[in-house]
């Protein structure tokens, strides 16, 4: 039989790159975690993560931290968004683009420099590690906020804000009536953006509390460089359920942005 | 206007709190001083010493090397991806959309540790005790990372295209090779180069994957591959940003400013050519 090209084989190689190198080490891992040194079943790591302080504090410290950096990042940027996408305002689009700016210059290099210019204000790790923490958090995650809530800004009803004001609402009322409500599916997506990312973040924590505050990322990252690759293991597979647990959580707001695909680019 | 005064102040406060980090470094990398907050007079010193200093140097060739490469591979691999899913049955497709969620929405960390123990078992147990970490792993680990973005920026321009395309090069005697790439590849053009273009700014931003999945090779030899990002990282956990990488920070910042002015022109460029072809059409009608 001749060999017939059709245009859905061009997605094979891609197919084997994605269940080699995503689901193969995804099985890994579930495999690392329930096996000890030598390859035998085991339950050592889930008994190590639930019955040691150390790790349960270091979950518990990763959600504080995450939830705090999100409030934060969505109370500065929430108001940012909104003046950047209300012509009355603003109409020029390179101080969109000078907000998401600092995404392109390396991170580690910024991180760095927010440490030291901190320090240089007193603000060090040695003496703040808690405060220096959430400024680098803060610093870090907010272009990752102002933009999904500018997309979702451009798109506000206008008339609908103003039929709001017609019919009697005062500013707070149609803020929290018409205009909340409407950047929703910003909110979400920018949460989304800030929450999991903190969580696993290791270099911002590592470097502003010079190694004082752990999170769950810099858990993970201190078993791979001890090659405990079982308790790192069984980490993960927690991240994971967390992350699995919030996009379930999130797919009813997100689906509605879905599909419109407008993005600030 | 006092509400304008307001809200303008608001913002300018915030962008100038997010660059001061940015700023003291460059404003510093114009004196020899060895830390920030001492100013020992203008100089150009420290710009001398960037580019004497070999570790920087190879740092950054390697950074550039992985980009290109990973990028370059993230964008085949992801945009025949995109095209061969694109004309998948409705089942396949969505499998393959899945799973290609999967690195968007996990944590880079997560996907790290994966690949890793995959390539510590598979040295240990398939090539008996080898030492599978090289630039190939890094490769991959970087592939992993960006070629997904690929996929989800040449998606939506396969859609937007006229369905009937493909079918009326082939119709006019194209062979199937020759309609792709003079047919279908020309109307997805856009999204193709987006998607390089973010595949190249992921990987030159990363470090957990890089540190994870590198070896030895390429300008670092027999040592572990260094990036921007794992030295910057390394000399950071010592103490402060060594006094000639200041001058890089404000190298690159000039080159992202350039970038940024140029998609900032040719915006207002494409602006007023819809708003010109715009006038055109209302004067004919």
């Amino acid at each position: 039989m001749k060999f017939r090209f059709q245009r859905k084989f061009l997605c094979i190689p891609y197919w084997l790159f994605l269940v080699l190198f995503v689901v193969v080490p995804i099985f890994f891992i579930v495999f690392y975690a329930f096996t000890d040194g030598s390859g035998h079943f085991t339950w050592d790591a889930v008994v190590e993560f639930f019955t040691t302080n150390n790790k349960l504090n270091v979950l518990v410290q990763s959600l504080l931290f995450s939830t705090l950096n999100t409030i934060l990042c969505l109370a500065i940027g929430y108001p940012i968004s909104y003046l950047l996408a209300n012509k009355k305002y603003n109409t020029k689009y390179v101080l969109v683009l000078l907000f998401v700016m600092p995404m392109w210059i390396n991170f580690v290099l910024r991180t760095g420099a927010t440490r030291d210019v901190l320090s240089w204000l007193g603000i060090n790790g040695g003496t703040h590690p808690y405060v220096a923490t959430m400024i680098g958090l803060v610093y870090n995650y907010l272009p990752f906020v102002i933009l999904p809530l500018y997309t979702t800004m451009l798109k506000l009803d206008q008339s609908q804000i103003e039929a709001a004001s017609d019919l009697g609402c005062n500013r707070i009322q149609v803020f929290t009536k018409s205009i909340i409500p409407q950047s929703i599916p910003g909110i979400v997506s920018a949460a989304q953006m800030v929450f999991m990312p903190t969580m696993s973040s290791y270099v911002i924590p590592e470097t502003l509390s010079e190694g004082k505050i752990v999170l769950f990322g810099n858990s993970i990252y201190l078993g791979f460089a001890n090659n405990q690759w079982n308790s790192s293991s069984f980490m993960a597979i927690i991240m994971l359920i967390i992350i699995g647990i919030s996009m379930l959580a999130t797919r009813n707001f997100s689906e509605k942005d879905s599909g419109k695909g407008g993005t600030a680019w | 206007m006092v509400k304008k005064i307001f809200a303008y102040s608001y913002i300018y406060f915030i962008l100038l709190l997010m660059y001061v980090p940015i700023f003291v470094l460059i404003v510093f990398s114009f004196t020899n001083a060895t830390y920030i907050g001492t100013w020992n007079g203008f100089s150009f010193d420290l710009y001398g010493k960037l580019f004497q200093s070999e570790e920087i140097m190879i740092a950054l060739g390697n950074t550039v090397i992985i980009a290109i490469i990973s990028a370059f591979v993230s964008t085949v691999l992801g945009t025949l991806g995109a095209i061969g899913g694109f004309y998948s049955k409705k089942k396949s497709r969505a499998a393959l959309e899945t799973i290609n969620q999967i690195p968007v929405v996990n944590a880079e960390i997560v996907m790290a540790l994966s690949l890793v123990v995959m390539f510590v078992f598979v040295g240990n147990v398939i090539f008996r005790g080898a030492n599978l970490f090289s630039f190939w792993t890094l490769l991959a680990g970087h592939v992993v990372l960006s070629a997904p973005f690929v996929y989800l920026n040449v998606k939506p321009k396969l859609q937007q295209m006229d369905p009937s395309l493909y079918e009326a090069a082939l119709d006019l005697g194209c062979s199937p090779s020759r309609a792709l790439r003079q047919a279908v590849l020309p109307e997805i053009i856009p999204g193709v180069i987006s998607g390089f273009m973010l595949a190249v700014t992921l990987s030159l931003d990363d470090f957990i994957i890089t540190a994870f999945t590198r070896g030895s090779g390429l300008l670092s030899g027999e040592g572990n591959i260094e990036t921007l990002s794992t030295l910057v990282q390394a000399k950071i956990k010592k103490g402060p940003i060594p006094a000639e990488m200041r001058p890089l920070t404000t190298i690159i910042f000039i080159i992202v400013l350039l970038v940024v002015l140029f998609i900032s022109l040719n915006r207002n460029k494409n602006v007023s050519r819809g708003a010109l072809r715009r006038k055109k059409l209302r004067e004919r009608a």
